[in-house]
């Protein structure tokens, strides 16, 4: 038997400009297969990373915000976002994708995987985990 | 690399995935089949139009637990599994079936 750690993917990043937001998408999902307990972590200016309407047409890059919402299909299901840093850019929940999973233990009923926490709860979210990884 | 079907080139990459997923049509896959030996039956045209569906929707193939659930709800329980998906595709249900459709090599597959 494999031992499950838990994995949180911390993303401080804006979606365009650097590869980090879509680097970190791209760990997220091969880390999915081998099946951790994995968390995901929406800070500073990578709260953007999910907002809804993004539109890259200019800019010439691939608008890969879709894949945020195949999340769910991969396990991953717990998606917190700091509550400081989503005000202090005049966001709302409103504002982000709405993340969904199926949860396998009732009966596949359709649920958030989005929560919005506290700086300090987001902190006890981290203390808990084996392994943060920082884009 | 290239393909040529009915007079038109196809460039793929060193793997023999297509370049440019708008180029799509379905006797590209039928080609594609092919030259591994393979000739497309409903059945395998039924996880390939699946994949498309999702990869346009999603911007990524899905996981090999969505695929077999899809299959099993579109073809009955009984072909929800990856062993009729291997059948179908010997040469791995997500490599084989995403490179017919058109779509880039599955991320996490090495």
């Amino acid at each position: 038997m494999s031992t499950t750690k838990k994995f949180l993917y911390v993303n401080r990043k804006a979606p365009y400009g650097t590869i980090y937001a879509l680097e970190s998408l791209e760990v997220v999902l091969i880390g999915a297969a081998f099946e951790q307990d994995v968390s995901l972590a929406f800070i500073d200016d990578g709260v953007y990373e999910l907002t809804k309407g993004q539109d890259t047409k200019d800019i010439g890059m691939k608008n890969f915000s879709p894949t945020y919402s195949a999340l769910g299909d991969f396990d991953v299901s717990k998606i917190y976002i700091e509550k400081e840093s989503l005000e202090a850019r005049g966001l709302t929940l409103d504002d982000l994708l709405d993340l969904k999973y199926e949860d396998e233990d009732d009966d596949y009923a359709e649920k958030d995987s989005i929560h919005v926490v506290s700086r300090d709860e987001l902190a006890d979210i981290m203390d808990e985990q084996d392994v943060v990884l920082s884009f | 690399m290239a393909l040529e079907v009915n007079g038109k080139t196809f460039e793929t990459d060193e793997e023999g995935y297509l370049a440019n997923l708008n180029e799509w049509e379905p006797d590209l896959a039928n080609a594609m089949a092919k030259v591994d030996g393979a000739e497309l039956t409903e059945n395998h045209w039924q996880v390939i139009n699946f994949l498309r569906e999702y990869y346009e929707e999603y911007q990524i193939a899905p996981a090999v637990r969505v695929l077999t659930k899809a299959i099993g709800k579109k073809l009955g329980k009984d072909k929800g599994n990856s062993k009729y998906l291997y059948e179908l595709f010997p040469y791995g249900p997500a490599k084989q079936a995403c490179k017919y459709a058109g779509l880039p090599k599955p991320t996490g597959c090495v």
